[in-house]
């Protein structure tokens, strides 16, 4: 009935796996952050160059979030099996 | 353009639209679902996020205030990135509670209550309809555009006429697909794939403007930035309060809105699909807002001044003499319009139908649910439902006169759905919210958002009086609609969002932290928050206590989801349960299934009150709560203690399996000392009798005579020396030796050992190296026994010594309160694999009869050393035999005491 404690060490596929994780949980704050930035600019930026940034942003989270995506769907590794390191 | 060309084309198109859901429909009947089950229709349908008011509104919006629009796009954007954090469990949850609607999701989260359904159903369709009503006004205002450019004196059908026949028309269509059936899990694929083929046009039709726009007209991408840069207007100052609400406020809604929740949990067909949808989906958006800005400056530009800009995406290739592209534009904003009036209408019908319609008619008609045409009754309640909704939208499109512009609209109903946010959330990551605080939480965010933008926005004197507006509620300045609380520094929507959700927040948790949540609702609290817990997810509690009879259930769930499902799930539990035929016994977990499978039809909380009718409302308390938790808590103990106890009694098996080979040992040692020993006693025995004979014959020479004896006399004496050894060590082994301890010297021990050793081989002169400062240590020990020790030792060197000098080194050094003497010797030494068994009994290494010895004399020296408290060794690696005898400076009483003691043991 007791169940298992989870495992001290992880495997290195788990590991990176569960990085994956907290960088998939960090990049919306990241990107909130960088989408704030233009306020601080004042008026001194036109139109054009904040319409650049933000759409570079855009872009830029939505790349990441492809790089990201197909290792958060995999179903997490074995993570029985601890490795030596 | 011709406007009947126009009609004829929009006629077209919903024809097309009507005979792909329809051939989608037919194939997902018959299970070929394949192309439909792509992520590609999953991102796509989302797409109905951008409606009409993302088509024409967002280029009004640019040329109103610059990059604001962008904001309704970047809080989604946000959202969908960070999938990981929110989407993936509501869709998780709303698959496996199979949740119909976002009003279900928070009723069936909080006990099943459908005062909640109610509440967030109504705050869904007071949001919802102005939005529906834009819709319809958008279509309206984009025939009317090619009506005014139209040449031909072709009679532009009234204003309220067009909306009439638009609405009308997505009635049927969605009466068509959206309730073809009453599916277990509320999913319409015609609609779906109809939505998506919608999404295509509306991206490609925008696009299309856009390219024309910025190649055609203003000459590129980098002469369009310098232009967009250039363009100069006081209102394009970006606003941080608004920046920043507007981001979060479309990142509530894009969860919130019904339409959205619908396409993104309820229609969701694989959970994988989100992960792909995360970056998918933000893409779409960034292509639809990419081109808007500069359709809103070149717009500015060119289009004269008073140009309606929510227009400019049809007025501006219209003007340009594209007729064509105005065409795929009007069909792009026409798709946008539709798709999300009918996605909306589904969500907002389901809603209406569960929570509002059938609740009504089984508390006006009981006895409903034991009998009568359910499945009709549901499927006339979701039509009519539509139809009000519809006609809601419609009557209040011809009220309001479609005056106001249309981001301002879309703004007040993401406002108004956001008031749900704080309960949903809270409802998946907080165990500890309650019905009374999400009711308290809803009812006050929804009462200030009404307060605060929804009736203004009507218009002073419209809803609420200019004296209120200026003076606040009763006289009472605080209570002013735009500036509560004094706070009159902030735009009305930013702070309209604030004062509602801050509020609607703290009723939420006010309302959690005093209130006691009931079982259903604890139940439900844990399904949702530990939603990725397989563990947790097992029916632990159900319908336990009533009675009802299997057929009248499956009577039940025939007339709700239909004979064919009903029967086939019926006798998919029962051959789970092992059983042959169709009516499975009434297990908790098969009632839990048969009520989510109901509740994916009528929803959660009137297939729980459905089927407590059958079993006379008795369902769990509190009581059986903690019951069975207890029950849980002492299986849990009692599987503890007998791990435990298993792990004592392995401990005693393993103690008990070395005690057997230790007894078998000993076994055999004691064999091979018997049969040592009497080997030993008859090597003597043997001569002397033999002797003994020749003598009792007598007739011996006399010197012959004297020779015999003496053997005779030796051999005794060799058998009283061997059982001498014997009693010795048998006395010492027991421990019941008495040890006289006296302080004696050291050196002076060594040098009767020396003296009496001598005698052994007396022929052989050996060279003995002392150290004798070293040796001057007074120790307090049994000295006789030493000495017999050293003897022993001194003896074996000069018996076993073969080196032709023979050396002796005898060295003493004190280390830590005891004593250490070594015995170094330059013989050959002792094999390295004979070095554990000289100290054993009858141990004789090579003998070759010089020793005469019976081999007893180091387990002797053992024994004597271990009850001096000490011991003797054999130290490996001096070049010859060395032997190495530790005791004690002082051995007291203590030492002798702990001896004992563990002798006993």
């Amino acid at each position: 009935m007791r169940r298992p404690a989870a495992p001290l060490f992880l495997a290195r596929a788990v590991y990176r796996q569960r990085r994956l994780r907290d960088a998939a949980r960090l990049l919306p704050i990241f990107g909130f952050f960088l989408l704030m930035l233009p306020l601080m600019w004042g008026s001194a930026a036109g139109a054009g160059r904040v319409a650049v940034y933000v759409f570079g942003v855009w872009a830029l989270l939505i790349g990441l979030a492809a790089y990201v995506a197909p290792g958060l769907a995999q179903p997490e590794a074995d993570a029985q099996q601890p490795e030596d390191a | 353009m011709p406007f009947n060309v126009l009609v004829l084309t929009c006629l077209a198109y919903v024809a097309f639209l009507f005979v792909v859901a329809f051939v989608v429909e037919r194939r997902a009947s018959r299970g070929e679902m394949r192309f439909l089950r792509s992520p590609v229709v999953y991102t796509l349908s989302l797409s109905i996020y951008c409606t009409a008011w993302t088509f024409y509104g967002a280029v009004g919006s640019a040329a109103r205030t610059g990059l604001e629009f962008l904001t309704i796009y970047l809080g989604p954007t946000l959202v969908f990135v960070g999938w990981w954090w929110v989407l993936r469990k509501l869709v998780r949850i709303g698959r496996r509670q199979r949740v119909t609607s976002i009003a279900d999701l928070i009723s069936s989260r909080y006990g099943k209550s459908n005062l909640l359904g109610v509440l967030v159903t109504v705050i869904a369709v007071v949001a919802a309809t102005p939005y529906i009503a834009l819709q319809l006004q958008s279509v309206t205002l984009s025939f009317s555009v090619f009506a005014q450019t139209t040449p031909e004196t072709w009679v532009m059908p009234d204003r309220d006429a067009t909306a009439i026949w638009v609405a009308a028309g997505l009635a049927l269509f969605t009466i068509l697909f959206g309730t073809r059936n009453l599916d277990a899990k509320e999913q319409h694929h015609g609609i779906v794939m109809a939505i998506a083929v919608e999404a295509v046009v509306k991206l490609v039709a925008l696009l299309a403007v856009g390219i024309f726009v910025v190649w055609g007209l203003g000459g590129g991408p980098v002469a369009m930035i310098e232009r967009i840069e250039a363009y100069t207007d006081p209102n394009w100052a970006i606003q941080p309060g608004r920046w920043a609400g507007l981001i979060f406020l479309s990142a509530a809604a894009v969860i919130t809105l019904p339409r959205m929740f619908q396409v993104l949990v309820v229609e969701s067909v694989d959970e994988a699909h989100l992960s792909r949808a995360s970056w998918a989906f933000p893409a779409y958006l960034f292509a639809m807002s990419l081109f808007i800005l500069p359709i809103a400056v070149i717009g500015l530009d060119r289009m004269p001044s008073g140009t309606n800009p929510d227009m400019m995406v049809l007025t501006l290739p219209l003007q340009e003499g594209q007729g064509a592209l105005a065409l795929l534009a009007f069909l792009g904003g026409f798709s946008s319009a539709t798709s999300m009036v009918i996605v909306e209408t589904i969500a907002l019908a389901t809603m209406v139908s569960n929570h509002i319609l059938m609740p009504a008619w089984l508390w006006l008609r009981p006895q409903a649910a034991l009998s009568g045409n359910l499945r009709g009754a549901i499927l006339l309640a979701r039509r009519l439902s539509i139809i009000m909704v519809l006609a809601l939208g419609l009557e209040y499109f011809r009220l309001s006169g479609g005056s106001a512009a249309l981001a301002a609209i879309g703004q007040i109903a993401f406002a108004g759905m956001a008031q749900v946010l704080p309960a949903m959330l809270g409802g998946i990551f907080w165990r500890g919210g309650t019905k009374l605080g999400a009711t308290l939480g809803l009812s006050i965010g929804f009462a200030t958002w009404g307060f605060t933008l929804f009736l203004p926005s009507f218009g002073a004197g419209a809803a609420i009086s200019a004296e209120v507006l200026q003076n606040g509620l009763f006289g009472l300045h605080w209570l002013r609609p735009q500036a509560l609380f004094g706070s009159d520094g902030m735009d009305p929507l930013i702070h309209s969002i604030f004062w509602s959700l801050a509020l609607n927040i703290a009723g939420y948790a006010a309302g959690s932290l005093l209130s006691f949540p009931d079982p259903v609702e604890r139940i439900q609290g844990a399904a949702f928050v530990n939603a990725f817990d397989d563990e947790l997810q097992a029916e632990r509690l159900g319908w336990t206590h009533g009675q009802a009879e299997p057929e009248a259930l499956m009577n039940m769930a025939q007339r709700i989801i239909g004979d064919e499902a009903a029967i086939s799930f019926f006798e998919a539990e029962a051959r789970a349960q092992g059983k042959a035929g169709f009516l499975p016994d009434l297990t908790p977990s098969f009632l839990a299934g048969l009520e989510r499978n109901l509740a994916g039809s009528v929803g959660a909380a009137t297939a729980h009150a459905m089927i407590s009718q059958l079993f006379g409302r008795a369902t769990v308390t509190v009581e059986d709560l903690m019951a069975v938790a207890t029950e849980a808590a002492q299986i849990m103990e009692y599987s503890a203690r007998l791990e435990e106890k298993q792990g004592e009694l392995s401990r005693t098996a393993r103690q008990l399996r070395e005690v057997n080979e230790k007894l078998t040992q000993l076994s055999v040692q004691k064999d091979a000392f018997l049969s040592q020993i009497s080997h030993e006693l008859r090597t003597p025995m043997t001569s002397i009798r033999a002797f003994s004979e020749i003598l009792a014959e007598g007739d011996l020479p006399k010197a012959r005579v004297a020779e015999y004896g003496q053997i005779i006399h030796t051999e005794a004496r060799r058998l009283t020396r061997l059982l001498d050894d014997l009693l010795d060590l048998s006395v010492l082994e027991n421990g019941a030796v008495q040890l006289n301890l006296t302080l004696s010297h050291l050196g002076q021990m060594i040098d009767r050992a020396l003296a009496v050793s001598s005698q052994t081989r007396p022929e052989r002169t050996f060279d003995i190296r002392r150290d004798y400062p070293s040796e001057e240590i007074y120790l307090r020990t049994d000295a006789d026994r030493l000495v017999q020790v050293f003897i022993n030792l001194i003896s074996n060197a000069r018996k076993y010594c073969a080196s032709d000098a023979p050396v002796l080194r005898i060295s003493v050094r004190q280390k830590g309160g005891r004593v250490v003497v070594d015995f170094i010797d330059n013989g050959a030494g002792i094999a390295k694999d004979a070095q554990g068994l000289i100290f054993e009994k009858f141990a004789r290494l090579s003998d070759d009869g010089r020793a005469g010895g019976a081999g007893l004399g180091l387990a002797i020296c053992r024994e004597i050393m271990a009850n001096l408290g000490g011991t003797v060794t054999y130290l490996p690696g001096q070049r010859g035999a060395a032997f190495r005898v530790t005791l004690p400076l002082r051995m007291d009483k203590l030492v002798m005491e702990k001896q004992d003691a563990e002798k006993l043991r």
